[in-house]
């Protein structure tokens, strides 16, 4: 059962380029700042977190999210500040928990590691990993992390870096440890690798129905049961757009999430977006994009139906401008939230 | 032959979505990945009750159908004896985000479809399912003259399989448009705009058609003459 009063909403960026209102782009330092004051804006509206995506190509501005996220920290009180996701595979464990303590110090704690495999492979030849080890790498590296978490000596060794033995790592947290999600994108080993490690999950739903993943929740639960593991309300993480009005809602994000998935696409052989399946994405599937009316009914089903004790909205797909990403960011925090947890409230009421 | 019983090898997501659409066609599901059963027995009880858990050999020894639904860099970790006189309908496509190198993995101047069919020699290999997504493959398929049906391009070399599968597709849930050579598999490759792409009959078949007209048809083509 969802319990209202603790709901979690959070907003994530993966750093898309900021567009002028001529159709010109900002560069990439003026998008960066730019977070930074959507993380202020969020902040003063109350929105529980904000999460930074890790990318290493040129439509996005972000490489290294800490580093954004220490900025927002400075000029915030009480959002917490995630990356969405952190690529583990070609990271180093060590320096990860490094950053996330630092971080976390400078911010009072309010530092949140979200880890993944990331659904981009450019860090792979960066870094210098081979992507045929893709899973091998995950694996190992989370072992590590896990370790390090504990915040105590540590003795590892794997395939992928050097052994640690008796290694201490700094600074140690204030908590005593890092709050820790793990991003994933559906693949069923991955939701019971989670449960397997005790984290807490966040689901990208990108496409289809967020029906389809009921079962994969039951599965979390199911895995942490049986593994005697603690269980945490699973989140989720889907792409939207929010204007005043509605029709313009739609013609916005249609423009700008096609292109972004287009130019995805492009990469990875994927067909073009269809306005067919854009449409079907706003009605029954996993794109947020309306009237603050229609984004909050849509948002209070997925909820409900998931069960879910945090739901994250990706904002700025594509390249829009500072008023559409802003005006998106307070519609947000000032209608749809508190109209979801309404909606929520008069279900719970007629159970 | 008839086809009763559906032996899925691969336990990720495409394979999870065929289990799920195969168990709700009324046929006798096994499904294998590639560890243990252990590994998969709770992800398969969860998310597709009904469907066996279990390994390779007991999965290809009692199925009348067996489906490829792993990554295409993971074929060669199956013993092609194990396949020997089956029916395989071939639903992996090479993808450089989970495969790597296109060179590391494939020869040069042939298909994907044309290698693994090389390799599973004494098999009988049909392409399908490969060129739709998994969440399209699980919220798409309606039964037969349903409008909204969509629609997967069926092919292999040998006609009387083609014919088998294609039939099979039409009790999962879908439309065929059905051609017999295998080569004809690239034509829904990652590049291709059937990549990813949910279409109606009419639709899918106006693209094969004009293949040779889209920009990936004409890449195809350019590479061909290269040989």
């Amino acid at each position: 059962m969802v319990d209202v009063n603790k709901l979690e909403f959070g907003i994530e960026t993966f750093g898309d380029i900021v567009a002028n209102e001529d159709g010109s782009l900002k560069s990439a330092a003026e998008s960066i700042r730019q977070i930074i004051h959507e993380g202020e804006i969020a902040d003063q509206h109350g929105i529980s977190v904000i999460g930074v995506g890790e990318h290493h190509r040129p439509d996005y501005s972000v490489s290294s999210p800490e580093t954004v996220l220490a900025a927002i920290a400075a000029v915030t009180k009480n959002i917490k500040l995630a990356t969405a996701v952190t690529v583990l595979s070609s990271d180093d464990p060590v320096r990860v928990y490094e950053r996330f303590a630092t971080l976390d110090g400078l911010s009072n704690g309010r530092a949140q590691v979200m880890l993944g495999r990331g659904s981009f492979t450019e860090s792979f030849p960066l870094f210098g990993y081979d992507l045929t080890d893709y899973d091998d790498l995950f694996n190992e590296k989370l072992e590590l992390y896990d370790q390090l978490r504990k915040e105590k000596p540590v003795t590892w060794s794997g395939k992928f870096r050097p052994a640690l033995k008796n290694q201490e790592v700094y600074p140690k947290t204030e908590h005593g440890e890092l709050e820790t999600y793990i991003g994933i994108g559906g693949s069923p080993e991955s939701i019971v690798r989670a449960a397997r490690f005790g984290y807490k999950v966040i689901i990208a739903i990108i496409g289809g129905q967020a029906d389809r993943f009921k079962p994969y929740i039951d599965l979390y639960h199911e895995a942490a049961k049986k593994l005697n593991m603690p269980e945490y309300p699973v989140a989720v993480h889907s792409h939207g757009f929010i204007a005043d009005d509605g029709d313009e809602a739609v013609e916005v994000a249609f423009k700008n999430i096609k292109a972004n998935f287009d130019r995805i696409g492009l990469t990875r052989g994927w067909a073009p977006m269809s306005r067919e399946q854009f449409d079907n994405e706003t009605k029954v599937g996993s794109f947020y994009v309306g009237d603050p009316e229609t984004v909050a009914q849509r948002i209070a089903r997925t909820i409900d139906l998931l069960d879910l004790g945090r739901f994250d909205l990706v904002y700025g797909a594509g390249n829009q401008t500072v008023a559409q990403r802003e005006r998106m960011i307070e519609l947000f925090a000032t209608k749809v939230i508190p109209r979801v947890k309404e909606i929520l409230k008069e279900k719970e009421a007629a159970k | 032959m008839t086809i009763k019983r559906v032996g899925i090898l691969g336990a990720g997501k495409v394979g999870i979505v065929l289990a799920g659409l195969a168990l709700k066609a009324g046929y006798e599901v096994r499904i294998s990945g590639s560890g243990s059963v252990e590994k998969i027995d709770l992800i398969i009880k969860t998310l597709v009750p009904g469907a066996i858990a279990s390994e390779n050999n007991d999965v290809v020894g009692n199925s009348d159908i067996i489906i490829l639904a792993i990554p295409l860099s993971r074929y060669k970790n199956i013993d092609p004896a194990l396949l020997k006189g089956k029916l395989v309908i071939d639903a992996t496509n090479y993808w450089w985000e989970t495969d790597g190198i296109r060179e590391e993995v494939l020869e040069p101047n042939s298909t994907s479809s044309e290698q693994v069919q090389a390799y599973f020699k004494d098999s009988t290999l049909v392409k399908a399912f490969n060129h739709m997504g998994y969440h399209n493959l699980q919220e798409d398929a309606r039964t037969k003259g349903n409008p909204k049906r969509k629609t997967l391009f069926v092919t292999g070399d040998d006609r009387t399989a083609v014919n088998e599968v294609a039939h099979f597709v039409d009790t999962m849930g879908f439309d065929q448009v059905v051609h017999y050579d295998i080569k004809d598999g690239i034509m829904t490759e990652p590049g291709s705009p059937l990549f990813g792409a949910s279409l109606s009959y009419k639709d899918l078949k106006d693209v094969l058609d004009h293949f040779d007209q889209t920009e990936f048809g004409k890449k195809v083509m350019a590479a061909k003459l290269n040989r």
